[in-house]
């Protein structure tokens, strides 16, 4: 360990350099990702909310802190990404109670 | 409304104060030096394509992002008798397109009378409104009309198509006014396709983050603009902030100023270079003297030739001169490019 935390935010401009450690697979995940984010069905915009909402919902502060970024730059008001976070909250709430019917059937299951 | 760096008697108010603090920072090159790398140095102009005249420092807002350091406290103003000296140079040289910006060139009591000669002289006009001036007084208030009457093309920012960042950049209640003059421009035939007034409107990021895409950042502004507000536009122009005057005291009040100029330094885009502004333009200062563009005039680099003033102006000395650098411009050159007409990749 070179510091006293696991997140250091100046290791997010480091990104690129995981192909020091085997660069053929980090070739082809820079190049599909760079591909991905591209407009397509869906707009470089769209994608940007898309990103910033899954970061939220991975919980990656790299990740959060590149999209809020690139989703302001790409156009997106902060009422349209909040919105984007509410809808990674709504998912991981509702995936959280969904299993509440699993918790109901084990315990009607097990009951008289 | 905050005030001028200039009133608040601010260190960043003088050039020399903003250069020395752009060439603080040793980590980042010296532009000419990343020009040389990519073997474009020296960077040249190629022709007086625009005649850009800055009339004055005078605005009836104080942006927090403004390069000019413009306010209502600025008296920096052009004189009718240097405005017709740009005049006889414009006639004299053949220019076919003036760039009025200030400030609000609108407050420039000749502003008007220039106009109407540059229309006498078949040239174009471009003028850089802030919007809000065309609401501001009554004596404004006819200004739609009378660029309608000399075909000038309107140039005018609104940061984003809602209030809250609009309004953290330009000042309280600038979105509502600007909407209301855009849509007074819409009435007189502004940004309607049949019409050949042309309105454009340019976008500055509202905090220390780089433009986005001018093409598909000008379609969601169409979209919403016409939905929201029923309102026309030809061409959105996407513009990065300069790292100098009331941005630059931005960056580092926010503590944003080295992430910011590492930004545009990683940003740099050797294809950008070939159409930057400075390469076409001339920059007029309300003084009479020379720049390669309005952001070397607000730093004071004059252009880097024995002709500095329009006393003794020179189409031929000046056309091909080599265009004086430091570090703020890699704001013109990150990503799709940055000029006063938007990305410089076309």
């Amino acid at each position: 360990m070179t510091s006293n935390h696991y997140y250091n935010a100046a290791d997010l401009a480091k990104f690129g350099n995981i192909g020091e450690f085997q660069k053929e697979l980090a070739d082809k995940f820079f190049s599909y990702y760079n591909e991905v984010f591209k407009d397509g069905a869906l707009s470089a915009r769209e994608k940007s909310l898309i990103a910033l909402a899954v970061a939220h919902a991975v919980q990656c502060p790299y990740c959060i802190d590149a999209y809020s970024t690139d989703a302001v730059e790409k156009g997106n008001s902060e009422t349209m990404m909040m919105e984007a976070v509410h809808v990674a909250a709504a998912i991981r709430g509702g995936a959280t109670l969904v299993h509440g019917v699993q918790m109901m059937n084990k315990v009607k299951e097990i009951s008289m | 409304m905050i005030k001028s760096l200039h009133a608040r008697h601010n260190d960043l108010a003088t050039a020399a104060n903003q250069i020395a603090q752009l060439n603080n920072l040793p980590e980042i090159l010296p532009f000419e030096e990343k020009l040389k790398q990519a073997d474009l140095f020296p960077l040249r102009a190629q022709a007086i394509d625009i005649f850009q005249m800055n009339v004055g420092y005078m605005c009836n807002q104080t942006c927090a992002h403004c390069h000019v350091d413009a306010g209502p406290d600025r008296t920096e103003i052009m004189t009718r008798e240097t405005m017709q000296k740009c005049m006889d140079i414009i006639a004299a040289n053949n220019i076919r397109k003036v760039d009025i910006t200030g400030g609000a060139p609108e407050m420039n009591p000749h502003f008007t009378w220039f106009v109407e000669q540059c229309t006498k002289l078949n040239v174009r006009v471009m003028v850089r409104c802030n919007l809000t001036i065309i609401v501001a007084n009554e004596k404004y208030k006819t200004l739609p009309s009378f660029f309608a009457k000399h075909k000038v093309e309107v140039i005018s920012s609104l940061p984003f198509y809602n209030a809250s960042r609009t309004d953290k950049q330009r000042g309280d209640g600038v979105f509502a006014g600007s909407i209301k003059a855009l849509q007074m421009l819409n009435s007189v035939g502004y940004g309607k396709a049949e019409t050949g007034l042309i309105l454009n409107l340019v976008y500055n990021p509202s905090g220390a983050f780089l433009p986005s895409a001018q093409t598909t950042l000008e379609r969601d502004f169409k979209l919403t603009l016409k939905r929201d507000f029923d309102i026309d536009f030809n061409n959105l122009f996407c513009i990065t902030n300069m790292p100098i005057s009331r941005f630059l005291d931005y960056l580092i009040q926010s503590n944003n100023y080295e992430n910011y100029m590492s930004r545009l330094v990683n940003a740099f885009n050797p294809a950008a270079v070939a159409g930057l502004m400075c390469r076409n333009t001339l920059s007029v200062g309300w003084d009479g003297y020379l720049y390669d563009c309005d952001f070397n005039q607000m730093l004071g680099l004059k252009v880097e030739n024995k002709i500095q003033h329009i006393d003794n102006f020179d189409a031929h000395e000046l056309q091909n001169r080599n265009i004086v650098l430091n570090k703020h411009c890699y704001g013109c050159t990150a990503g799709a490019g940055s000029s006063c007409g938007g990305e410089t990749i076309k």
